[in-house]
């Protein structure tokens, strides 16, 4: 675990990168719990956070190959956290969603579909070196 | 990080699996096996008790999804015992409740059996 924490202006950065394992994907849901709970989320929300990082991880792990490494970065501002996770597995069109109370047939996209759930805004967003990074915010007593 | 697995016979020809744990891509095969040994023995009618369930993730429901439509091909079901309002809580945004009998308890899951 590589964790460093750097002020810019009112946001704090927590970087850490994980082996894109399935034995790992726990350390991530513990890492951004801990951050969290540096804010004032309430508990549930901090589980809600919990499952948002762990299926952007497990989609990693599912919809890549080989030995890469899964990036996540936890910006925190004093009313809101954004979680990036950077990999090569979402530049992949974003399977649709399915609305709210749609009975899931399979358990195809349910990740992506919770991640949206839980979160305020997800965005999957292109970086400079091709992959697309996904971007999720979720803000305090929101 | 752990999950523990639990089968044991009850009345009717129902099995119950009690899960104790963490349901996650990592844990996930340990309860699919659990599951797919006890179908494969030709047990279709599952209770399967999330009491002591902290966590749950999308590879945890696709394991109880791929047990209840394999259940479901011999006539079978499967009833879930969950009491955990945060997991209650990922059933009901993947609209999972209405695929699945979720109860209170265990009795409760059982008598519902097909």
């Amino acid at each position: 675990m590589n964790a460093a924490t750097a002020a810019v202006g009112r946001i704090e950065t927590v970087e850490l990168r994980i082996p894109r394992k399935a034995e790992w994907v726990a350390v991530a849901r513990l890492a951004v719990a801990a951050v969290a709970n540096r804010l004032a989320f309430s508990v549930e929300d901090i589980e809600d956070l919990k499952l948002a990082i762990a299926e952007a991880c497990t989609n990693c792990i599912r919809h890549t190959n080989g030995n890469a490494s899964i990036d996540i970065v936890c910006e925190a501002e004093p009313d809101l956290l954004r979680l990036i996770v950077r990999d090569h597995c979402f530049d992949l069109p974003p399977q649709r969603p399915r609305a709210v109370g749609e009975p899931a047939g399979d358990a195809g996209g349910l990740g992506i579909f919770i991640i949206e759930s839980l979160m305020d805004h997800v965005a999957f967003e292109p970086t400079a070196n091709g992959p697309t990074e996904l971007v999720m915010t979720k803000r305090v007593g929101a | 990080m752990d999950i523990k697995v639990q089968v044991r016979e009850s009345e009717d020809d129902a099995y119950v699996v009690e899960l104790s744990g963490e349901i996650d891509v990592y844990t996930s095969p340990k309860v699919k096996d659990a599951i797919t040994e006890l179908i494969d023995q030709g047990h279709y009618n599952l209770v399967i008790n999330l009491e002591k369930v902290r966590y749950i993730d999308s590879t945890g429901l696709g394991v109880l999804i791929g047990g209840l439509k394999r259940v479901r091909e011999h006539g079978g079901s499967v009833n879930l015992v969950c009491t955990n309002p945060q997991i209650r809580k990922i059933f009901d945004i993947t609209g999972l409740v209405k695929i699945f009998g979720i109860f209170e308890n265990e009795q409760d899951a059982k008598k519902a059996l097909v």
